[in-house]
């Protein structure tokens, strides 16, 4: 099964309360996926600073990395430390040094994301309970997409659990199942993409970083998708400036939208918009099969 | 006789969803409480599914999916939304949704009517079994997939592959179909077709709105039926 929700607040009196309700939205999407969750925040950031989630392996210290970090780099590296994963902000300049020396101090830590603005966290549990452990609700921002998930084609694990990290500031979550999997994971491998598991999803973000480093707009990318990638989807995509949805041709998996002067929200139910402020005289709609939509901050 | 009570309202933000289809489950023949309003519904799923009594419920707000699902005589009336496989197996009784409605509305109904004041997505009417349904907005693709009996009005639009498969449903269409699916073809509308059409409006209480001369009628070319009427007297 599995729940995907999203936010893209166009009102930025909103951008506050945007982890409040993002925690809302991922918490009724319990029924739908609670064996794990995860989401990426799209908050503040600047060019000149890269911001690296990783997270740790398990009673590893977010000081000593940090401070190794520090060290290695030859100036401090500020960080946020959020339950089990920690936010290293780096010198954009520095990014190549600083992921060289995490490999070397933290061999056994997991890059989730890297981006200006985006920060991926992830884990095993109820998605109440994982949304609390990084302090989700307290987080603010610009957007953000959630995933609550119920494993059918690999482990439940926390390498499982999505979103998946497709590039710097993009990540993309899925409801579905891929048939292919195996199949595009084999050709992408020859094209020089890593993979760490044997998940479906996993083999979806690999193909767009894929079309992506070719050359394709992300809206190409997802458009090449349909031909590619055969199975069931729903999939969110999240960039710095925005989101896109796109579903399979038959519009197997569920996909709702509402729109507000506020925001536009998606989830994988009704029950999952409900909980947002003037939904009552929102625009609700769903997606049409095998259509990319995109909502932009840039345009 | 007043102070006999003749209707009661639930409130989903204070009453559990299994309780008030519980209540909904135990009206008998002769209860007196004949009409009921249902607040806060917030998308629950399954929302007067199961109904069995000659009863009117009015949910005030979304419903989830399977909304009246299974329903047998009692008239349903969604002011708001609903989500996937509205009606699904209705038997008899009448299923009123005042918005849109999301996929497979109608799906596998064995009678009754359902009527769409808004859209619905994909797949309305699949494996529709004899009920009656109106939309009034557009439905979407693979709408009356192996569709095999009932009627689907459709005012406005119908998207790809409608009638997939089609056995002997009717399909009625105001606006345009993106595209047919297998076997199913568009067929005279007659002088009994617009009088049959009309017949269905009436009974959805919606004669009037249009005109029955602007639609036109889809139905199966009987190319795919294992069945040849050639046979019919080996069975």
């Amino acid at each position: 099964m599995c729940g995907i929700v999203g936010i893209f607040i166009k009102d930025p009196a909103l951008e506050p309360e945007l982890g409040k309700h993002l925690a809302a939205m991922l918490e009724v999407m319990t029924d739908r996926g609670p064996d794990s969750a995860g989401f990426a925040v799209y908050g503040a950031g600047s060019a000149d600073t890269t911001k690296v989630t990783v997270r740790l392996a398990a009673g590893a210290s977010a000081d000593a990395v940090v401070s190794g970090l520090s060290e290695a780099l030859g100036e401090p590296v500020s960080s946020t430390v959020r339950g089990s994963h920690v936010v290293l902000s780096l010198p954009a300049d520095r990014l190549e040094d600083g992921l060289t020396a995490l490999g070397r101090i933290a061999p056994d830590a997991t890059v989730a994301s890297i981006g200006s603005r985006m920060e991926v966290y992830k884990e095993v549990g109820l998605p109440a309970d994982v949304a609390k452990a990084f302090g989700l609700a307290s987080m603010s921002g610009t957007h953000g997409i959630g995933h609550t998930r119920m494993a059918t084609e690999s482990a439940v694990t926390t390498d499982g659990a999505h979103p998946y990290s497709t590039g710097s500031d993009q990540c993309l979550v899925h409801n579905g199942s891929l048939s292919n999997h195996n199949q595009v994971r084999r050709r992408l491998i020859r094209e020089g993409i890593t993979f760490r598991t044997e998940n479906d999803t996993e083999v979806a973000a690999g193909y767009l970083s894929w079309r992506l480093r070719q050359g394709d707009k992300l809206d190409d990318a997802l458009r090449a998708s349909l031909d590619d990638l055969d199975g069931f989807y729903t999939f969110v995509v999240g960039t710095d400036t925005g989101f896109g949805v796109l579903r399979d041709a038959i519009g197997c998996k569920p996909a709702v939208m509402a729109e507000t002067d506020q925001y536009v929200a998606f989830g994988s139910e009704y029950r999952a918009l409900s909980v947002l402020p003037g939904i009552e005289k929102a625009r609700v709609f769903e997606p049409d099969p095998a259509t990319v939509y995109f909502w932009d901050r840039a345009e | 006789m007043n102070t006999i009570p003749t209707s009661q309202t639930v409130d989903l933000a204070t009453v559990s969803l299994r309780e008030l289809n519980q209540s909904l489950h135990r009206l008998g023949d002769r209860t007196n409480l004949s009409h009921w309003r249902i607040l806060n519904p917030r998308g629950a799923h399954a929302l007067a599914c199961g109904l069995d009594a000659d009863v009117t419920v009015e949910v005030d707000g979304d419903a989830g999916y399977y909304c009246a699902g299974m329903n047998k005589r009692a008239t349903v009336i969604v002011h708001g939304n609903v989500g996937i496989g509205v009606a699904e197996n209705m038997m008899s009784g009448r299923v009123y949704v005042k918005g849109d409605a999301s996929q497979a509305a109608g799906a596998t109904g064995q009678g009754g009517l359902l009527v769409v004041d808004g859209n619905t997505s994909g797949r309305c009417g699949i494996s529709m079994k004899g009920i009656d349904i109106v939309v009034k907005g557009s439905i979407g693709p693979m709408s009356a997939f192996m569709a095999q009996a009932g009627s689907l009005v459709v005012f406005g639009d119908a998207g790809d592959a409608l009638g997939d498969s089609i056995y002997e449903a009717r399909l009625f269409v105001r606006g345009t179909v993106k595209s047919l699916g297998a076997d199913c073809i568009e067929k005279p509308m007659k002088d009994q077709h617009r009088a049959e059409l009309y017949a269905k409006l009436k009974e959805a209480g919606v004669a009037g709105e249009v005109d029955v001369g602007e639609f036109k009628r889809y139905g199966s070319a009987r190319t795919l039926y294992n069945f040849h009427v050639d046979n019919a007297s080996a069975y």
